[in-house]
């Protein structure tokens, strides 16, 4: 059974004056319900690793299969598309809509898909926000919680169409250590319990300490030698 | 859709002053733009219905169009033909077969027609002179295709039947001759015939060449003053539709072979005039409107600045470009759709306030009200410009906002 997610020789270069590669010949397959941590230094490419990985960007070179299918030949819409319906982002800031509810805010990527009715709708938005202990929370607007609530509001909105995969960009670099504790643990058992694959880039090791595997990034290049020694490769 | 149009709403309704701002923009604009051209297009069809009503729709002359066509002419069509030095053949004026000509004109839809004698004479009363141009007509038949009649301030045009040496003058020539109803005066022809006529009416149409050198008498007698009995030479026309007098004067050119010209002809300039008068209308409204959509424009642009996190998370969640300037070109749509209808209430507003405005021109007596045209196409053109503008100026920054990439947006936030 080939992985879910298989990346082969990705390049990605900046064409600015003086072009910056900033992924750099990168192979790999992660699997279904696999907890990838990707680790390097700041400016290691590991931002622009994940954005590929997520269809966020494309590769200058390279190609990119998602649960089998080959996204060369796709184009923007067509992309816009798997995101919807495949992948869930967490970022480092929770981006939430400050206009709309928690509710609206977790509903949005539903309405945008459309394959549920009203009603199923806010019951599954509800029900995300009840596992993720914010039950009491979906009235409210995003700047009306904590950090770690807003986090965890985020991780529901990517759960929203229910992904294959959920893509994280420090989602704990923003939060003190019993927040960044929580998120962990709900990443840790989305991918034990519920079989969704977790891609994570992180700074911190504790975070890292989590994960079913780490990459260490340097300079656009996969580096085993970066990952802590403790952390699983 | 439902779901772009709602986050459209969301943004409008978190800045409430400045949509309301742009919002006000749009309905100012709308309302001048209404009020304005409604004004335009009423004083226009006032002018034209003044234009119409004191001079005949159609006037046909014992004149012909270009010169005649020589048997050279007619016997080689494709040749080169020139000859030079045609003097006309002296003709009897007037025109000829009139009564069936009249009645071929007569048999027409949508007209009537009445014939005249129209000569030149001199009057002459207490030692001054004037000439004048001196009409006649049959009373009868003249008041169903003139408004004539309407104009007569004392006596009647009835009169010239009762007395046929009556004489119907306009108020002008009254008072620079200090002619007073019942006063004798005498007219002269180039003939060197002389007749004393008795003023039985006074005539005032407002214009001043007019009132001073239109006079009307009995067709009969006109007919013997200037020694052409039983002659006449011009028809006059009214129309159903005065709009129709160019193709109706055309036919009656081709069949009856004189020349007939309308109201549209012989008044040309005035008609371009009144084009030019509407483009420099159109373009001055039309630039209330254009500041107006700046308006819009600059409320969209700054809601797609601040909103450019937005924007980037929901591409990254999956939304289409086109989904995202849905949510844009919709906060237009929805500025203009409503600013526009409350700018035409406001319009219409404005419009009745202005159609009760009274002005006194000093010359006429009694005041009138300034002329507003009340017309649906008013409304449509305004409504129509207004949402046209409005979407220009939502489309520019929402294409801006459809190109946002949420990489350049992720990678500048870390």
């Amino acid at each position: 059974m080939s992985a879910l997610l298989r990346a082969e020789s990705l390049v990605r270069t900046l064409p600015l004056t003086v072009p910056v590669t900033l992924v750099h010949d990168i192979s790999l397959e992660i699997e279904r319900g696999e907890f990838v941590v990707i680790m390097g230094p700041s400016g290691s490419g590991k931002s622009s690793l994940l954005y590929l990985l997520g269809l966020l960007d494309r590769p200058t070179s390279g190609r990119l299969w998602l649960d089998g299918l080959d996204t060369a030949g796709f184009d923007e819409d067509a992309l816009a598309d798997v995101r919807l319906s495949r992948l869930g982002f967490v970022f480092q800031f929770h981006f939430l809509l400050a206009e709309f509810t928690v509710l609206d805010n977790v509903m949005l990527p539903m309405r945008r898909l459309g394959r549920l009715g009203g009603e199923a709708m806010r019951e599954r938005a509800l029900g995300l926000l009840g596992g993720l202990g914010l039950a009491d929370q979906a009235g409210k607007r995003p700047d009306q919680l904590s950090g770690g609530q807003r986090q965890r509001v985020a991780v529901a909105r990517a759960l929203a169409n229910d992904p294959l995969v959920i893509l994280a960009d420090e989602p704990t670099g923003n939060l003190d250590s019993s927040s960044s504790a929580n998120v962990r643990q709900i990443l840790r058992d989305l991918a034990s319990k519920q079989g969704k694959t977790i891609i994570a880039v992180t700074h911190d090791a504790n975070f890292a300490s989590a994960a079913d595997r780490c990459i260490g990034l340097v300079d656009g290049r996969v580096s085993p030698g970066w990952v802590p020694p403790g952390l699983p490769r | 859709m439902k779901l772009q149009l709602g986050i459209a709403v969301t943004h409008l309704l978190a800045r409430k002053r400045q949509t309301l701002v742009s919002l006000s923009g749009i309905v100012l604009g709308t309302a001048f733009f209404l009020a304005v051209s409604a004004l335009m297009q009423g004083s226009q069809a006032d002018f034209i219905k003044r234009l119409v009503d004191n001079s005949p729709h159609i006037t046909v002359y014992d004149e012909y169009r270009g010169a005649d066509v020589q048997p050279a002419e007619l016997e080689w069509p494709s040749a080169a033909v020139q000859i030079r030095n045609i003097k006309p053949q002296t003709e009897v004026r007037g025109i000829r077969g009139h009564q069936q000509k009249l009645a071929f004109i007569e048999s027409l839809p949508g007209l009537r027609a009445s014939p005249a004698l129209v000569g030149s004479v001199v009057l002459t009363f207490a030692g001054r002179v004037e000439g004048i141009s001196l009409t006649g007509i049959v009373p009868a038949s003249m008041r169903r295709v003139s408004t004539i009649e309407e104009k007569i301030v004392a006596g009647s045009l009835e009169a010239l039947d009762a007395n046929p040496n009556g004489i119907v003058v306009g108020v002008a020539l009254v008072n620079k001759f200090r002619l007073a109803m019942g006063r004798n005066v005498t007219v002269a022809t180039s003939d060197g015939v002389v007749r004393s006529m008795k003023i039985v009416g006074i005539f005032r149409t407002g214009n001043s060449a007019v009132d001073e050198t239109q006079t009307y008498a009995s067709l009969k007698r006109v007919q013997s003053l200037l020694d052409r009995p039983n002659r006449i030479n011009r028809f006059v026309l009214q129309l159903d539709d005065p709009y129709s007098a160019r193709s109706v004067a055309a036919r009656i050119e081709q069949r009856v072979g004189y020349k007939s010209v309308s109201w549209l002809e012989a008044s040309e300039d005035i008609m371009s005039l009144l084009t030019v008068r509407n483009i420099i209308m159109y373009s001055v409204v039309a630039a209330i409107l254009v500041v107006a959509a700046f308006g819009i424009y600059n409320t969209i642009s700054t809601i797609v600045m601040e909103k450019t996190r937005d924007i980037a998370i929901m591409k990254s969640m999956g939304f289409h470009a086109g989904d995202i300037r849905v949510i844009f070109v919709g906060e237009g749509l929805m500025l203009g759709l409503l600013g526009s209808t409350l700018g035409l209430a406001l319009g219409a507003l404005l419009m009745l306030v202005l159609g009760h405005v009274e002005i006194r021109v000093p010359s006429l007596g009694d005041p009138t009200h300034l002329p507003v045209y009340f017309g649906a196409s008013q409304f449509l053109v305004a409504f129509g410009f207004a949402m046209a503008s409005a979407i220009v100026a939502a489309w520019l920054p929402a294409r801006k906002a459809g190109r946002v990439h949420p990489v350049d947006i992720l990678r500048g936030s870390m």
